[in-house]
């Protein structure tokens, strides 16, 4: 059967109207749903860089005891609001400020309460490119401002069973107790080497993924350059120059 | 026109009311659409369509189960909405049509699956989007759907989908036992004291390639299938 011209412009635009009306009211229907989620999720990548997150555990209760939240820019200087807008910290898309230079990005610092009004972790996150698109996460810096007391680390689209082991725990846990700074102060980052099998006792080295080594030096240079970012900050936090953080 | 009206309005009574002595719901016709995906006429085994997501989303059984269960919800339903709207279709553009109402159902499970299963929608990534290209289903919808009432669409699209779900899920249940020594996560060579390396060729692609492939040679031997010139 051969319809007019018209007949498929018509089908078409009425199919396009109802498809597309469908797909609109589901995507508005289920958004505070999904807003829901991701917010949880971001909460529990948080606090699971420091701690095991129990399977069913409050975790907005556990985030609203234990996490101090705040934004800084590169010189470590506390940003309150934007365009007399009041910045929240956990809003800050970290994905758009990495498109601008590391100078004029804002930087969130979730801090880690240790119950009697003293700091057990600054947790900052982190971001950076992977194999096939970007890699993310957070990292947990101890008091002393050098050892890593955990990470997490998320993906988009790395390649399941290779690159994407990155979440794993077993591969966050390799970075536990390593340092960031040398001897002489200057922030190194952690080295994630070729292999998995050599288990390196040098604090500035981690055991690799094989068969994701790009993924590995993405996470590499992602701690690196933002630990180098958030140097202004953490120079201050060592030189408690902090006056807010005490507040 | 008159047979248009009829067939849309078969939609649901298809079996109910019918003119001729009713064919059983479940006919030895309609039981063979179901079965025969399963095994002679298997998707991936047979056609050998839908491989890449085979390959790609087998490394774990409960990704794989979710894909499963999002594909025979994608090709049902498509199947279903294409053979109600098949008098209607233009023949010229059909093939952007069954894409689009395939492109919907799949971008609804993306963001159903984003709402209420997020852990399992980040393992997925990108492979829930992909379901668009799967061939199996557009392969469906031009081969049957089009072509038939909207009952035996909705058990041709389960037959497939169930004879797709089945393989992956064979593939997967092998790569993550070899590959991880676990089963839905639990570990299954730990709880029965067993040392056991994982194998690195398991989580790979290629450890999906000999799995398929041992599969389809196993499956051929049985049904002693050839290859015709």
């Amino acid at each position: 059967m051969q319809q007019s011209n018209l007949y498929i412009v018509i089908f078409s635009t009425v199919l396009t109207i109802v498809l597309g009306g469908l797909l609109a009211l589901a995507a508005v229907a289920l958004r505070p749903e999904q807003k829901k989620q991701e917010d949880m999720f971001r909460k529990k990548s948080i606090l699971s860089s420091v701690m095991t997150v129990e399977k069913g555990s409050d975790i907005l209760q556990i985030y609203g005891d234990k996490i101090k939240s705040y934004v800084v820019d590169y010189d470590g200087n506390e940003v309150k609001e934007l365009e007399g807008k009041p910045i929240v910290a956990e809003n800050v898309p970290i994905n758009k400020e990495f498109k601008k230079s590391p100078e004029e990005r804002l930087y969130p610092v979730f801090e880690m309460t240790d119950g009697s009004g003293g700091v057990e972790a600054y947790i900052l996150p982190i971001y950076g490119n992977g194999l096939w698109d970007k890699i993310y996460g957070y990292l947990a810096l101890d008091k002393d401002c050098n050892t890593i007391k955990g990470v997490v680390f998320d993906h988009i689209g790395e390649t399941p069973g290779l690159g994407a082991r990155i979440t794993e725990k077993e591969f966050q846990a390799r970075f536990k107790g390593k340092t960031i700074n040398n001897d002489n102060g200057q922030v190194i980052g952690v080295t994630v080497l070729k292999g998995e099998s050599t288990n390196p006792t040098d604090p500035h080295q981690v055991d690799g993924l094989s068969g994701a080594t790009i993924t590995a030096k993405g996470v590499e240079s992602m701690i690196l350059s933002y630990m180098e970012h958030y140097q202004g900050f953490l120079r201050k936090v060592k030189s408690s120059d902090l006056s807010y953080v005490n507040q | 026109m008159s047979e248009v009206a009829e067939n849309i309005k078969t939609t649901e009574t298809v079996a109910v009311q019918p003119k001729k002595p009713a064919e059983p719901l479940l006919s030895k016709r309609r039981k063979r659409l179901m079965s025969d995906p399963l095994d002679e006429d298997n998707p991936i085994t047979v056609q050998v369509l839908g491989i890449c997501s085979a390959l790609a989303v087998t490394t774990q059984m409960k990704p794989t189960l979710v894909m499963a269960i999002a594909v025979i919800f994608v090709i049902v339903f498509a199947n279903l909405i294409i053979s109600v709207l098949r008098n209607l279709i233009p023949n010229r553009v059909r093939i952007i049509v069954q894409l689009s109402v395939i492109a919907s159902l799949v971008v609804l499970v993306d963001q159903v699956l984003k709402a209420y299963f997020f852990d399992v929608s980040k393992l997925l990534s990108v492979f829930v989007g992909l379901i668009i290209t799967n061939c199996i289903v557009m392969g469906r919808l031009e081969a049957f759907a089009m072509g038939n009432k909207p009952y035996d669409s909705i058990l041709d699209g389960l037959g497939s989908g169930l004879g797709y779900s089945w393989i992956i899920l064979a593939v997967a249940f092998f790569r993550e036992l070899f590959g991880s020594g676990a089963v839905f996560g639990f570990p299954v060579f730990e709880s029965l004291g067993l040392a056991y390396e994982n194998n690195g060729l398991m989580v790979n692609s290629i450890g999906a390639f000999l799995i398929i492939g041992l599969i389809i040679w196993a499956q051929r031997w049985r049904n002693g299938y050839v290859e015709h010139n």
